[in-house]
């Protein structure tokens, strides 16, 4: 699904990737884990092609030259990210702006567009199954949100949009016990053969919910270790520090 | 490119940009007694009406033209332009719609009013005016059984003089300021509303203004009344070809609500703006004022305003009716070269009145967007309330965005709100917006519509959508 080679990303000319390889294959849940300032945010932002990093290297996405694509392309053909702070629209309501976005995508796939009852019909099924309170669809984008409601219409979201590849950029940080478990359980059941994930987190918690494939840590823009998901356990125990 | 194929790339950016050939009969160019004399003899005017004329003229001659306006513009030669133009066609007056001259309907048509569906279906009832004159009005039959009148302005002075003498001119005078006068000594065509006691317009009324002659000025007048405990929503738009030349439309509106009455009066404002150069455009100078005449009564401008290149106007309420209420909402989007100065003012004379505005402006590109709005409690408006919010949404780093506010308040029992905000689209929303598989345009239009949505809330659902997709279109290529 994703291949990542020698990835290199600088921004204001300050290296934040230096040659970081990865391979995600389709159904994979791989979780990259990493101290702060270590390019996890920035591997984030690359893959989704956030302006403003000069990068270079190889990404190819489904046997495409991802780093070729433009933002919105990226999303039409199954990107999607989790943001870590997810913007507030005034004005915007969260159904419509998810109407919006659904469409957009199933437009430039050349699928049908859902027209209003279709859509709200699928909103709703999405948000019983996320237990997710559906007033909260008719506010405003992400404005009032708490952290955790924020952080849930992230998956919410994911969920109708439902893509290929999934990054969660620190999707836990901020989130009580319980607003953890209902986002680990909206991941989980998105989980299937072909589709993937890059969990990227601080804490071995999220991962005691969302149980992945592969870990990998992060430090100082390079993968420096790779292994199952024992390896999170025992970075919490041991810290960053015995890698570096 | 040739010649026809540049002509398509220019009308993508403005669709209404088209012109119609069509042969005009035109008053002689210039600003003089003859061609007021011209303009009243070719409308068939009683002669009260073209005293009136003539008593704006003189006076006109006393006013000069006024300057503390933010866009400035280069002179304007009043004698090197024409005051009347309309279809020749419309000499003989059509008594139907299948009478109507079929480049007129095609041109409707193509601006996406079809006048003769329009009959048909059900809805709206348009009064369509082409430069100088109305050359339709549809639904008259089934409005006139409930005694509403709905005709041109040039129709009522001759089928309802008496409420025509009473009202207009009751809410501009003459010798309002230098563009009001001038209209009223050389207005040609408008609309003209009676909604008669207790009666609640059945239907959405509207009027569509079209310019299409070159070297023309458009000076439409529209007087809308409100006989007591009726209610009328009201709704214009405006289109005009796209010319290298600026062209004046200096029109007048006035609305009169008697006791209990209601009238709610919504823009579409898409006069052609310009070319990204700032080249052409309409210089949209118009006076537009409502008297809340009679107690309990209200009026309500709601105006949605992305086209011309210089709009500069101020919807006005006079609250003398104790209980009365005022209320404006307004978009205005500059883009480009545009300029607008634009705002209301709410005079609160009565007891216990009320105001409200809401102002959204919204500038992209090198376009420069001022609103100045004007508050006025007098000493007798006991309890008189207002709340004012300015929002401003700044798109680039070339645009500016001005808020000039100004209050007066002789009456200690008041209560005056002001909030204003400034604001810039973020890249991290457009990020958030493109993740989510919109393109730029489409993210900006998602985005300005939240930053506009109490306002296109106030508009009639029928012309609401056209609202937000024109919101969209409007900021194409301010992004990127």
């Amino acid at each position: 699904m994703l291949q990542i080679k020698n990835l290199k990303a600088k921004i204001d000319n300050k290296e934040i990737l230096k040659g970081l390889n990865l391979d995600i294959k389709p159904g994979e849940v791989h979780a990259i884990m990493g101290p702060n300032g270590s390019g996890k945010s920035t591997l984030s932002n690359v893959l989704s092609g956030k302006k403003g990093y000069s990068v270079s290297g190889e990404v190819k996405y489904l046997n495409e030259n991802l780093l070729d694509l433009e933002i919105e392309e990226r999303a039409h053909k199954g990107i999607f990210l989790a943001f870590q702070y997810p913007l507030e629209i005034p004005g915007v309501n969260t159904n419509i702006f998810l109407k919006t976005s659904l469409n957009a995508i199933k437009k430039a796939k050349g699928e049908k567009e859902l027209d209003a009852i279709e859509f709200l019909k699928l909103v709703k099924q999405k948000a019983a199954e996320l237990k997710f309170d559906e007033k909260i669809l008719s506010r405003q984008l992400n404005v009032g949100f708490s952290g955790g409601e924020k952080k849930k219409n992230e998956i919410l979201q994911m969920s109708i949009l439902n893509p290929k590849l999934s990054i969660l950029d620190e999707t836990d940080s901020g989130l009580d016990i319980d607003a953890l478990k209902t986002v680990s359980e909206g991941v989980n059941a998105l989980r299937s053969k072909d589709s993937s994930f890059l969990i990227i987190t601080h804490y071995q918690r999220l991962l005691d919910y969302i149980e992945p494939d592969f870990v990998h840590v992060l430090i100082n823009g390079q993968i420096v270790k790779s292994g199952g998901s024992e390896l999170a356990l025992e970075l919490e125990s041991k810290g960053y520090e015995s890698l570096s | 490119m040739d010649a026809r194929e540049k002509e398509i790339e220019k009308l993508k950016d403005y669709k209404y940009g088209f012109s119609t050939d069509i042969e005009n009969t035109r008053a002689p160019k210039g600003l003089n007694e003859e061609v007021i004399k011209f303009i009243s003899n070719i409308k068939k005017e009683p002669k009260w009406m073209l005293d009136w004329r003539l008593k704006a003229f003189e006076r006109l001659k006393q006013l000069k033209e006024p300057n503390w306006q933010k866009p400035k513009y280069p002179k304007i030669d009043y004698q090197d332009l024409y005051y009347y133009s309309a279809p020749k066609s419309m000499d003989d007056k059509p008594k139907s719609l299948d009478e109507l001259d079929p480049k007129l309907l095609e041109t409707y048509k193509k601006l996406g009013i079809p006048l003769q569906e329009q009959a048909r279906l059900n809805g709206i009832a348009v009064d369509a005016v082409f430069d100088s004159v109305s050359v339709a009005t549809t639904f008259k039959g089934e409005l006139n059984k409930k005694g509403i009148i709905f005709c041109s302005m040039s129709e009522a002075i001759q089928e309802h003089p008496e409420l025509v003498k009473k009202y207009l001119g009751s809410v501009i005078p003459l010798s309002d300021h230098y563009f009001a006068t001038l209209n009223s000594a050389v207005f040609t065509d408008g609309s003209f509303v009676y909604i008669p006691e207790g009666v609640r317009c059945p239907m959405e009324l509207s009027t569509y203004f079209r310019i299409n002659a070159t070297e023309t000025g458009q000076f439409e007048r529209t007087l809308i009344i409100a006989n007591k405990g009726s209610y009328v929503s009201y709704l214009e738009g405006c289109t005009a070809p796209m010319r290298d030349e600026n062209q004046l439309h200096a029109a007048n509106v006035e609305l009169i609500a008697l006791d209990d009455a209601e009238i709610k009066y919504s823009t579409v404002q898409n006069w052609y703006p310009g070319d990204k150069d700032g080249k052409g455009g309409i210089y949209n100078f118009v006076t537009k004022r409502g008297l809340c005449k009679g107690k309990n009564s209200k009026i309500s401008w709601t105006q949605v305003e992305t086209g011309s290149a210089i709009t500069w106007k101020y919807p006005s309420c006079i609250l003398k009716g104790d209980n009365s209420v005022g209320e404006f909402y307004s978009i205005a989007i500059t883009n480009n070269h545009q300029k607008a100065d634009t705002g209301t003012k709410m005079i609160h004379l009565g007891k216990n009145t009320k105001s409200k505005i809401i102002s959204k402006g919204i500038s992209a590109g090198f376009a420069d967007n001022t609103y100045r709005g004007l508050v006025d409690i007098a000493r007798n408006a006991d309890n008189a309330r207002n709340f004012t919010q300015c929002d401003s949404l700044l798109m680039g780093n070339k645009c500016g965005a001005h808020t000039v506010p100004y209050i007066k308040n002789k009456n200690s029992s008041s209560n005056i709100e002001h909030e204003a905000t400034t604001s810039k689209i973020s890249d991290e929303q457009l990020f958030y917006c493109n993740q989510r598989g919109l393109n730029q345009e489409e993210a900006v239009s998602l985005i300005v519509n939240g930053f506009c949505k109490e306002v296109l809330q106030q508009l009639p659902m029928e012309f609401a959508v056209e609202a937000q997709k024109l919101v969209g279109i409007s900021l194409e290529g301010s992004v990127g």
